[in-house]
This record gives structure tokens, sequence and C-alpha cells, in this order.
């Protein structure tokens, strides 16, 4: 049992997509998929004390060994974003089931569930294999699902969003597939441990270059690099609450998973920074994404399209992070990777529980709705807080080792850039404060509710994790700084 | 209450949290019983390190106390408790709690033993102080705070730039002497400036406490700027530049406080120029001085605070506070008149007044260190302030023409707070020991010897003769409350002749390179922002502008490897 978990943490996710199909009641499906979720996380966390035990965990699908057959890979930075992915699926799909009643009709249910289920599979998928093609393979089941969950929200606008989602996705998943095409054929393998030996002997080969930068471009486009992000907003906007919650807090993670896997222990450190200009552009790309993305979230008057610009810019920052090229920085990708998810899960899923009593994130909508839905315009607040980089919260400590990362390189300027990136996200969640505390309601919503409990508690998990994390590092510092460790480790 | 590793600041978040919870009477009492209790607790603190705990390794200390917290904590209680008092008549649930959580983040500041708390508190006071601004709910006060909180809030974002970079560069983030060296110092100098009020940062004060509430700027007053004190005098001691700061503090708010209309503004003028004579004792930096800084803060938060209480009851009362269409209220409010008198003689530096045996001590080390032109320049503002806060203030409120206006005392909250304030201000004028036992060093000074009691009180008689003669002789329409006793008519008339038309091109300079870089600031946001609010589809973009983008990308990415 115990050596075959890392294939047990995709298995199960995707053995119970079918299932529900065969269960067809929406309220069935609702638990079960649940249930699947925990049995996922519970693997998760015994991947990460077995990682912590035996080291790195190295899984033959069917008992073929490596070079034939498909390997998974399971070390403590996979372990760590399968807990972050597990353990954020399960708590959205706590209030998936009020969210979606509210949202679509009940025999569409099932099939957003399933949706759901293939897209974690997918996402799993990729965080648990050590073949490349393989990752292609889940990407490729990650985004159909998406595309398909997106497709679901109730405005109409969600169609054409995942249509330019899904030709955007495909243009991404494309451009990876050249770039795996081409290291198979210099190398001859898809394993990434055999890639990672075989690619220095032919490193200084156009083939090569190429091959890099399509995959990257790819990558790029795959966690919405800026520019590459156009068709995230509206992605977002318009996804029913709970794939948005679940797609913004996970899938653009685990994007960013592949680009430092394949960086870091494929390509290399020596390669990737030094032979590639991946500085240059990562750190321009990343500082533009976030400046600019944060003023184009200030205009924005749909509040979930704010916050999907804001995703982009944070995005920015990680990417920031990435590409300083030290330690530090990346210890700092890493916290904002988890620390990120925390705050987007804890904004879209108190969104998600206004929508459900409003029906509308528009920011005039959201007048009054301070004293009306305290508990739920507290979670925004605290969530928009972390994303300013309030100290007390988990913003606040990736933000400090980003800017610690930037001043160990001594590069000034974009450490003050960074902060105006700050200054900026304090005007968009203003913005926010300022209509539901101080503008009286509108006339005809007077009498709103709070949220659901199904969905508050759920939202308010995430809240308290955004404060636990900002005081207590020791837990996400400590993995954050051990990963950064390993990936430079693998590079030497 | 009982255990020393509770920091100060504690019960007054408890007290608020409770007093959010109850109402009537029961809230004020929690109120009053607050600083009552804490302070009680604060007695019984040691000094040392009381609570402390790691994080991202380093050493957090949320509650430090040594012989100079303590002193400010002592204060900070003492007009906590004044101010609930004054404030008791008040129903604005809004304001009672601000004002206590106001209150504890002040304690919390001058407890604070590194900078990361510092910091936290920094910016807390700047939010709960502003809703002292906004609980007036005018489109003006709501401007006012607006610009209040973006001011303090900024003066709390350079403060936290200037931690990161010191603890990066000295590897700790206690806060303890830092002086100017480095970039890192500067921020943190710069941060605490704003908070401070140094001149050309000044601006917050004299825009935003005249808007607050009649019972809101008494609070503000006695917090913010202190708070500050505290920190130049822990962190920045003996910093020459802070003598010229505090120099330039003391006299310039005096030529506005003159042209001033408005009674609570000039009070706030009056406040900065208080200051600057704790910023130059701070700058000095020795042991007088230093006691004499802290001490004149202690007093100053007493006296200043009894004047804003005396205008803030008469604006209670009239609903007016410019000094043209007050006057003769002396006969209506004849005990709101002395008190006020008191905290007028006070600032003015009577002797037996407490204001005397704390200035007296700063001007004594500005002359024993060899700064005798600061000496002079304090000794003129000295009686600047005799002119414009221990004349102009209860002479155009309460005496001057006949306003007509005919009131009562105010209620009996007030009163007895103002009281409280007077019979301090007299017990410390008379028996300073008491004052100078709780000061961080001793230095056996004693403020009544001849020389200083004979130069003051000249000072005084002449600054009062002069006023007097000028009135007797008209020369002075009483409308226009702008007289400067101490200064040659040459100067009143030269030095707005001179300043007006300097401080015109000044602000008409300022406003063009402001306005020019706010369209050059829109122009490029208008470029960036390619999606507009409507956040209709038509305005996002089509796929294939996308793929351009991602044909750029990677074409970019292929010329830079090829390269």
């Amino acid at each position: 049992m115990i050596q075959h978990l890392p294939i047990l943490q995709v298995i199960i996710p995707l053995l119970a997509a079918p299932i529900c199909f065969i269960l067809k009641e929406a309220r069935l499906v609702r638990w079960f998929v649940l249930i699947a979720n925990v049995m996922a996380f519970v693997v998760s966390i015994m991947l990460l004390q077995q990682v912590n035990l035996h080291g790195t965990l190295v899984y033959s699908l069917g008992g073929w060994e490596a070079p034939i057959g498909i390997e998974y890979r399971v070390d403590e930075l996979n372990a760590y974003l399968m807990i972050l992915v597990t353990s954020i699926s399960t708590i959205t799909i706590m209030a998936a089931g009020s969210s979606l009643t509210k949202e679509m009709a009940e025999s569409k249910q099932t099939y957003f569930y399933i949706a759901y289920l293939l897209c974690l599979t997918g996402l799993l998928g990729i965080l648990a294999t050590g073949d490349a093609f393989n990752v292609f393979v889940f990407l490729e089941i990650s985004s159909l699902a998406s595309y398909t969950m997106i497709a679901m929200g109730n405005d109409r606008r969600s169609l054409w969003a995942s249509y330019q989602y899904l030709i955007m996705g495909t243009i991404g998943a494309t451009f990876i597939l050249i770039g795996i095409g081409l290291m198979y054929m210099m190398t001859g393998t898809l394993n990434m441990n055999d890639l990672a030996e075989r690619l220095p002997e032919v490193e200084q080969t156009k083939t090569v270059f190429t091959a890099f930068a399509f995959f990257l471009v790819g990558v790029c486009l795959k966690l919405a690099l800026f520019p590459l992000h156009l068709w995230l907003p509206n992605a977002y906007a318009y996804a029913p609450s709970i794939a948005t919650v679940f797609l913004a807090a996970t899938s653009t993670k685990v994007a960013i998973y592949v680009l430092l896997r394949f960086i870091f222990s494929v390509f290399g450190f020596e390669f990737s920074f030094t032979h590639m200009p991946l500085t240059e552009i990562l750190v321009s790309l990343g500082l533009v994404g976030v400046i600019a993305a944060s003023v184009v979230a200030i205009y924005q008057t749909n509040i979930k399209r704010l916050f999907a610009y804001s995703s982009v810019s944070q995005i920015g920052y990680m990417i920031l992070g990435i590409g300083i090229g030290t330690k530090t920085g990346l210890t700092a990708t890493m916290l904002h990777l988890f620390n990120h998810a925390l705050m987007k899960s804890a904004i879209f899923l108190a969104l998600a529980g206004l929508v459900y009593r409003v029906g509308s994130v528009n920011i005039k909508a959201f007048a009054g709705l301070g004293k009306q839905m305290p508990w739920t315009m507290a979670a925004i607040v605290v969530g928009g807080l972390s994303l300013i980089g309030m100290p007390l919260t988990v913003g606040f400590i990736s933000k400090w080792y980003l800017i610690l990362a930037l001043l160990e390189s001594n590069w000034w300027p974009v450490a003050v850039l960074v902060l105006i990136g700050s200054l900026l996200a304090i005007a968009y969640i203003w913005r926010l404060v300022e209509v539901a505390y101080f503008k009286p309601a509108l006339q005809n919503n007077q009498s709103y509710k709070e949220a659901p409990l199904a969905i508050l508690i759920p939202a308010w998990i995430f809240v308290i994790a955004n404060i636990y994390f900002g005081i207590d590092t020791s837990f996400t510092v400590g993995l954050s700084e051990r990963t950064a460790e390993l990936l430079f480790g693998v590079a030497k | 209450m009982w255990m020393p590793e509770m920091p100060a600041f504690a019960p007054f978040f408890i007290g608020a949290l409770i007093a959010l919870f109850t109402q009537g009477k029961v809230r004020q009492a929690i109120l009053l019983i607050t600083p009552v209790l804490s302070g009680l607790h604060l007695l019984t603190v040691p000094v040392g390190t009381m609570l402390s705990f790691d994080f991202m390794g380093f050493q957090l200390e949320v509650f430090e106390v040594d012989k100079l917290s303590l002193l400010f904590g002592y204060i900070f209680h003492i007009a906590a408790f004044i101010c609930m008092l004054f404030a008791l008549h008040v129903k604005d649930t809004l304001q009672q709690i601000s004002g206590l959580l106001y209150a504890g983040s002040a304690v919390g500041a001058v407890f604070a033993g590194d900078l990361i708390t510092l910091f936290v508190f920094w910016e807390l006071l700047a939010v709960t102080s502003v809703f002292l601004i906004w609980a007036t709910r005018t489109e003006r006060s709501y401007l006012a705070g607006l610009r209040y909180l973006i001011i303090q809030v900024l003066s709390g974002v350079v403060l936290l730039v200037g931690i990161i970079f010191y603890a990066h560069e000295h590897n700790t983030i206690d806060f303890a002497k830092i002086g100017l060296s480095d970039t890192a110092s500067w921020l943190i100098f710069i941060a605490f400036g704003v908070k401070c009020a140094f001149p050309m940062l000044h601006n917050w004060v004299t825009d935003a406490y005249p808007e607050a509430t009649p019972t809101g700027t008494v609070f503000l007053s006695a917090f913010t700027t202190k708070v500050a004190v505290y920190a130049l005098a822990r962190a920045y001691p003996g910093t020459e530049l802070l003598v010229y700061i505090g120099v330039t503090m003391a006299c310039f708010p005096i030529f506005f406080a003159v042209i001033e209309n408005d009674l609570r503004r000039v009070l706030s003028y009056s406040m900065i120029n208080q200051i600057g004579f704790m910023v130059v004792g701070i700058g000095i930096g020795t042991t007088l001085a230093i006691n004499g800084a802290v001490s004149h803060a202690f007093n100053d938060i007493l006296f200043k605070g009894l004047l804003f209480m005396s205008m803030g009851a008469v604006l209670h009362m009239t609903g007016k506070i410019d000094g043209s269409r007050l006057g003769g209220l002396y006969k209506s409010m004849p005990k709101t008149a002395i008190l006020c008198m008191v905290g007028a003689a006070s600032i003015s530096a009577f002797p037996l007044f407490s204001g005397f045996v704390s200035k007296s001590m700063v001007m004594t080390a500005a002359i024993n260190n060899g700064y005798g032109w600061a000496w002079l320049l304090l000794l003129f503002s000295a009686a600047g302030v005799f002119h414009h806060a221990g004349i102009k203030i209860p002479y155009f409120a309460f005496f001057a023409h006949d306003s007509g206006i005919r009131t009562t005392e105010p209620p009996k909250n007030m009163l007895l707070a103002m009281t409280i304030s007077a019979v301090l201000c007299i017990a410390i004028g008379v028996y300073p020991q008491a004052l100078y036992s709780l000061l961080p060093y001793d230095t056996g000074y004693n403020p009544y010897d001849a020389t200083h009691v004979l130069t003051q009180t000249q000072l005084l008689f002449f600054s009062a003769l002069a006023f007097v003669w000028l009135n007797l002789k008209k020369m002075y329409p009483p409308e226009l409350p702008s007289v400067n006793l101490d200064i040659d008519w040459l100067y009143r008339r030269l030095f707005p002749a001179i300043l007006t038309p300097f401080f015109n091109t000044f602000w008409a300079v300022d406003r063009a390179i402001r306005k020019s870089f706010m369209r050059g600031l829109n122009g490029m946001l208008g470029m960036i922002s390619r999606h507009e609010p409507d956040g209709i589809l038509s305005r996002t973009q089509l796929s294939g502008s996308m793929v351009i983008w991602v044909s750029i990308l990677l074409a970019v990415f292929l010329i830079l490897s090829f390269w």
C-alpha cells in the first residue's frame, strides 16, 4: 500500500470521476466527491511523511523500469504542492454544494463534479510524474477539464471565455509538446532524470535552445505570465464561483511548478540562467506584470475580474522570485505560491458566498454590504490585506522574502517597484472597502443576509490560515527553504 | 492587570472590545475605568523586557519597559483618562471605540522594544485616529481625514522600508539608538519626522486637527506627535540636525498662527512650535536636554490638551471657533475662561506653571552646550507662544469685543476634565520634583533660580505690556486676530510681504509640476489600462491579439538565446 502512494494520489480522483456517472444524483455525488478529495488529501499527507522518512520516492508504473516505462518521482517539492492542491480542493468542495445549487441546474452539477475531479487528476498527475510526455498528457487532462468547468458558468460570456481559453491553452500545450519533442529528438528519452543527464552533452545546439524557448513560452502561457495572461481575466470572471476558487488557487501554481521543474531539474540552473536569457525575460515581464496588472485591476468594476487581474500581478511576483536566480528568490517564490493560494481561495470563496446572496459581483452591488454581510466582507478584506502585504498576514511573509532576495542581489530599483506594486494593491482593495463600508446600501437590496455557513466556514478556514501562516511561519518557510535548496541541489 | 507580562496596550484593546458590546452607562464606566486600571497595572510593572517572542528569526519585544517609555506610558494613561472624561457625554460609538483603540496604540508604540512592533502600532495609530476626524461627518472632514490617513500611512510605509533595510544591514530589529548614518537610518528618520511634524512635513497637523470633532482633537493632540517625539528621543538623541529642525519648528508656526483665525488651527500651529522645543532638546542630546524634551512632552500633553479642551468646550457650546466671531464669552462661561487661562499661562511658561519647569530645561541645555543662537531663537519663539497661545486664544475667545453670544458652561464632565488638567499644570509648576523624579536621567536641575524666573517674568510682562499698550492705542482692530507683540513692526510688515509672494510662486511652481506629473501619470495609466471599466466583451482582446503576443514573446526569446 505504502509503496503505491504516488500512483494512488493520481488514481483516486481519476477513478472517482467515472463513478460519479453511475451515482448520477447530485447530492450523492457531492458527498462522494468530498470523500474522494479527503482521501486524496490524506494520501498527500502520507506522501510527505514518506518523503521525509525515505527521501525521494520512485514508482515505476506497471513494474516497467524507467527508460521504457513511465516513472513517478515524488520529492519534497511535489509533496508540498500536492498537499496544497488537495487541501484547497477539499475545502473548496465543501462549499461547492450550496454555491453550485444556486448557479447551475441540478442536472448539470454531476458533470461539473466530474470535470472538477478530472482537473484535480490532471494537476496531481503533473505534480507526481517524472516523465516529460506524461506532463503534457496530464496538462491536457486538467486543461480540458477546466475548459468544461468554465463553460458551465451561468453567464453566457463564460462560453466565450472558455473557448478563448481553449484556443490559448491549446497553443500553449502545443508549444510545450514541440519543446518536449525537440528534446526527445536530441536525447532519445522522455524521462526527466535521463533528460537531465543527457541534455548537457547536446546543450550547445540550436535545437535545444529552441526546445527551451518553446517550452518556456508554452508554460508561461499556461501560468498567465504578462502579456500572455489575456485569457485569464474572463475565464476567472465568468466561470462558476467554485471553479474560479479552484483554478485561481491551484492551476497556475501547478504551471509554475512545471516551470521550476524544467528549468531547475531538467535543463539545470547552469544552462537556464547562464546560457539562456532567463533572468532578463522573467524579471522584466514579472515586473511589468506586477505593475500593469495592478493598474488594470484598479479600473475593474467586475470584482471577480478585479481579483483575476490581481492574480496576474501576483504571478508576476512569483516569476520575479524565480528570475532573481538565487536561493532566497526561489524561497520567496515557493512561499508566495503557497500564500497566494491561501489568499485567493479566501477571497474567491467569500465572493462565491456573495454571488449566492447578491447574485452580482459588480462593484455597485457592494454598496452597504459591509453592514449586511459583515463576515463575508471581512473575509474579503482580510484576504485583501494579505494581498497588500500587511504584517501578520501571509502576504507580508512572502513580500518580505522577495524584498530580502532583491536586496541580497542589490536590485534596489526592483525592490522599490515591488513596493509600488503593493501600493497599487492598496488602491484596488481600498476601492472595494470604500464601497462596501462607506456607501449606503442601494434602495432595493436592504436585506441581504450573511452568506450560508456552508460557504462561509470554508472561506474562514482560509482566512484563518492566512493569519495563522502569517504568524507561525515555521511550516511554510521551512518547506520553502528546503525545496529551494532541493532545486538548487539538483542543479549542481 | 496582575501579571507584568501583560502588555500595557492590552487593557485598552480589551476595554474597547467590551465597550463595543455594551451601551449607555456601562460603556461610559468602561471607558473611564480602562485607563485607570491599565495605569494601576503599569505602576506595578518593573523595568525590563516583559514579553517577547521569535518572529522570522528576529526577536520581537512587544513589551519592553524602561524609564523613558514609562514616563510616556504614564502621561498617555493620564491623557487617555482626561480625554475619556472630557468626551464622556458623546454618544457616538465610533468615537468612543476608536478613541480607546487610539490611546492603546500610542501606549503600545512607546512600549515597543523592536522596530516591527513599533511599525505595527505606528500604522494602528493612523488607522484608529482617522475616525476621530471622520466622526465630524462632513465632506470637509472626510477629505481632511483622507489626506491625514494617506500621509500617516505613507509615513508607516517609509518606516517599513527603512526597517527592512535596517534589519538587512544590521541584522537586528532592536529599537535602540540608530543615529543618522546609512539609507536605512535616514528613511526611519523621515518616517519619524512626518509624524513629528517636521517643517514641510507638518501640513497634516494643521490640516486635520481642526477638522476633528470637539472632543476628537483633544485625543489627537495628545498622542500621535508625542509618540514621534518619543521615537526620536530613543533613536536619534544628539543628532545635531535636529537642533536646526527643532528651532525652525519652534519659529515658523508663529507667523502662521498670527494670521490664522480658526482658534483650533492656531493651537495646532502652537503645537508644532512646542514640539520644536522638544526636538531641539533631543538634538542637543545631553542628559539635561533629553530630560527637558521629554518632560516638556509630558507637560505639553497636559496644557495643550487643556487648551484644546477649552476650545472644544467653546465649539461645543457655541458651534463657532473663529476668533473673529467669538468674544465676550467670559460672561457666560467664566469657569471655562479661567481654566483656559491656566492652560495659556502654562504654555507661556509663567513661573509656577508647568510649562516653565520643562521649557527652561531645554533653554538651559541649549545655552550650556554652545547653541547660543538656538537659545536666542527659542526665546523669541517663547515670546511668540505667549502672544498667540497665551494671549490670543483666551483674549479672542473670552474677552475682546462682545460678540453677543450667550451660552452656558459646558457639561460637568468637560469642566471636570479641564479642572484635572489645570490642577496638574499648576501642581507640576509648583512642585516640579514630582515630575523630575520620573525623568530618565537624574540631573538635580532646579528651575526656580533668580536668573530664570527674572528672565521669564520680564519677557512675559513686557510682552503683556506691549499687548495692552497696542490695544489701548487701537492699533489692532479686534476682528483681525493678528498681533505679533515681540517682533518689531517692521518684521510684521516685512515678513508677510516677503513670504506671501515667495509662497505664491512656490505653490504655483509646485502646482505646475504636480499637474504635469499627474497628466503624464494619467496618460501612462490610460495607455496601460486597455481594459476600461465597462468590462464588456467588446473591450477584451481578441484571441488573435493574444496569439500575436505569444509569437512576439517566442521570437524575442529565440533571438535573445541565439545571440
